[in-house]
């Protein structure tokens, strides 16, 4: 053991900050929520353990939780979709063969940059504001456009098409898979009469399958996790109505400004569990609809 | 069925031309190999005429209808892929029904010809399985069997043979043969390989830089090539080059080539000039021939049925000479090589084939 330590000793070395990031970084804090959440904490006295008190009052008494939950699946369902169509849609136009191809795939990628920026949800605020830019395209036409932000009943619906208009990273990914695909299977498909559309559903989408399966499993990830547009439009507090209470601006509050850190530590474990739970689904039902050319049978 | 007319097609991108006022008729029912180096052009025009690629200019007519405008689906014919282009997620009967199902073909019928192509190749067993579980011969099988459901009025291949190894290659060749005299279609077949040219045409189109260098048939291009370029591209092992001084004499022409003797030949009809010989390797002899001359033997190929000795004539020049296999041969021998005046070949300076009115016997 001492002779092996003494042999590696180098890696070591040249390991160490990485551990120490780690370990101090990474696992300690994951580490100590989870103990955390099994505890009453508010960063001033010590945490008082109350075994499964967080969950239990997660699950049966907070209404505000159960809220955050539906907000949070309502974006997921409506987002991820809308953003992998949009991925979708855009690359198979780039993938068109344009000369200036380079240019546009930057001119595309770069809301996906500045995506999760203060300053692009600050524009979103802005763009959708009752006498925001919307709506003043809109009154050129004649229609009254909504209070698109502070109605409770469309809020939701701007950081939908926020999301929508960050599809630069899944777009840049499906161009890659489309490119992928050879140029000859559409060629024999052309010499048979198979109309595009068709085309589409039985090349394209079956081949593109893994790519898909990659995209749906991170913009599923990430949209579980959407934080910073939601926090900066609804003012930080979820408004109007709650209907912007994400769960992460939920858990985010009940940490930072309510100090209650062994609920919000239950929180985000819940959240693990939630996006584990998805994950899970669809790698299990990915071998349904998933072709890989290269697995082993 | 139907045959194939090719008027004055040419094939731009840009203000590079690929193909040039191309001018071909195929005959209804013949199998035409268009053969060529890499970058001649002739995947190029085999795409033109599936419809994949747009022409320039002229006109491309099947069946007597002009085609130039109609999209592939409707120019009646199928084409075999160099890559197979099968689709990697269907089966191989989904694969073979696939473009039966554009068509409004009733199931019965798509049924019925599916698993007559399938007897037909021999791929019955394999029906239920992915491409990907398939080796290469029967992948090209199944690409194959897609053309052949269709019923097409012409078959189009595109070096369908280039990515099996040698032996299956040999027996794919004869099963493409055979598959040919079975169906009696148009075929057109795309190739780099000239042995693939030879064993299966009915006439070969010879293409360098988009246009044509020679159409014949496999004899004609063989004991008549036209040009240098053909003499080179068409026999394997490969046609000897020699650089030869031709010089009118009395009536007749006398021919020195460095390292063999002269000889005389009948007039050639363009007089003093410089010429190449052309002599293919079976032509020449180890110790007799209308001319001798004398070499060294550089290198012994031993391949069964024959042998290929690479003799250097006292000028240097290395000629190929393929023997009967049946005498052994030593490196750094001695040897006097020969061959007979009607073997051979004259090309003029620009490398165009020129006959001499009669041969004559060697003259020293």
């Amino acid at each position: 053991m001492k002779r092996f330590f003494a042999r590696n000793a180098p890696a070591y070395v040249f390991l160490l900050p990485w551990l120490i990031g780690f370990f101090l970084l990474a696992l300690g804090p994951i580490l100590a929520s989870l103990y955390l959440s099994f505890t009453r904490y508010d960063m001033v006295s010590a945490p008082r353990w109350i075994g499964w008190g967080n969950y239990e009052y997660m699950f049966t008494r907070d209404r505000r939780f159960w809220k955050a939950l539906e907000v949070t699946f309502t974006y997921v369902a409506l987002a991820v979709p809308a953003r992998l169509i949009m991925a979708l849609g855009v690359a198979m136009l780039l993938d068109k063969g344009l000369r200036t191809i380079g240019l546009y795939r930057a001119i595309f990628y770069l809301p996906s940059l500045l995506g999760a920026s203060i300053a692009i949800a600050i524009l979103w605020r802005q763009l959708f504001a009752a006498d925001g830019v919307v709506n003043q395209v809109l009154a050129m036409v004649g229609i009254q456009g909504a209070s698109w932000i502070t109605d409770p009943d469309t809020s939701l619906y701007t950081l939908v098409v926020l999301a929508m208009w960050q599809f630069g990273s899944p777009m840049l990914i499906f161009l890659a898979g489309l490119r992928g695909i050879p140029r000859d299977l559409y060629e024999a498909a052309e010499i048979d009469g198979t109309p595009r559309w068709r085309q589409f559903t039985r090349i394209t989408l079956p081949l593109l399958a893994p790519v898909i399966f990659f995209n749906l499993v991170l913009q599923t990830i990430d949209s579980f996790k959407t934080f910073s547009s939601a926090f900066i439009i609804s003012n930080g507090t979820g408004a109007p109505a709650d209907s912007l209470l994400f769960y992460t601006v939920y858990l985010f509050n009940e940490a930072f400004k309510f100090f209650r850190m062994g609920y919000a530590s239950a929180l985000a474990w819940f959240l693990l569990v939630i996006i584990a739970t998805f994950t899970a689904i669809a790698f299990f039902t990915s071998k349904y609809w998933v072709h890989y050319e290269n697995e082993r049978d | 069925m139907a045959g194939l007319t090719l008027r004055n097609v040419g094939k731009r991108y840009g203000a590079l031309s690929i193909i040039q006022g191309l001018n071909l008729g195929i005959h209804d029912g013949e199998f035409l190999v268009l053969v060529g180096p890499s970058g001649c052009g002739k995947s190029t025009l085999l795409r033109m005429i599936a419809g994949l690629e747009d022409i320039s200019e002229g006109t491309i007519s099947i069946g007597g209808k002009v085609v130039n405008d109609l999209p592939a689906s409707k120019r009646e014919l199928s084409m075999v892929f160099q890559s197979y282009a099968l689709y990697p997620h269907m089966s191989v009967r989904k694969n073979l029904a696939f473009g039966l199902q554009n068509f409004k073909v009733s199931r019965s019928e798509v049924e019925r010809r599916v698993a007559e192509a399938a007897r037909i190749l021999q791929i019955e067993q394999l029906m239920d399985r992915k491409p990907r579980q398939l080796s290469g011969g029967q992948k090209q099988r199944v690409a194959i069997g897609r053309s052949i459901v269709r019923e097409p009025q012409l078959f189009l291949f595109d070096e369908p043979l280039s990515n099996l190894d040698a032996e299956l290659r040999v027996q794919m060749r004869a099963e493409l043969a055979s598959l040919y005299a079975r169906l009696g279609t148009t075929m057109i077949y795309v190739t780099h390989d000239q042995v693939e040219a030879m064993t299966m045409a009915s006439r070969i189109v010879v293409l360098r830089g988009g246009k044509i260098e020679q159409l014949g048939t496999p004899q004609d291009l063989y004991t008549r090539p036209q040009n240098l370029f053909v003499a080179g591209f068409i026999g394997s092992p490969k046609i000897n080059m020699l650089q030869a001084k031709a010089t009118r004499e009395a009536g007749r022409t006398v021919v020195s080539v460095a390292g063999m003797p002269d000889f005389a030949i009948a007039e050639l009809p363009t007089g003093d000039q410089a010429l190449t010989l052309c002599v293919r390797p079976s032509s020449l002899r180890v110790g007799s021939g209308d001319v001798t001359g004398e070499g060294t033997i550089r290198l012994v190929e031993y391949l069964g049925s024959e042998t290929l000795l690479h003799i250097a004539l006292s000028s240097g020049q290395v000629l190929l000479v393929s023997d009967n296999g049946r005498t052994s041969y030593r490196m750094g021998d001695p040897v006097t090589i020969g061959f007979d005046l009607p073997d051979l070949h004259y090309f003029d300076s620009t490398g165009q084939r020129i006959e001499p009115i009669q041969k004559e016997s060697q003259a020293q």
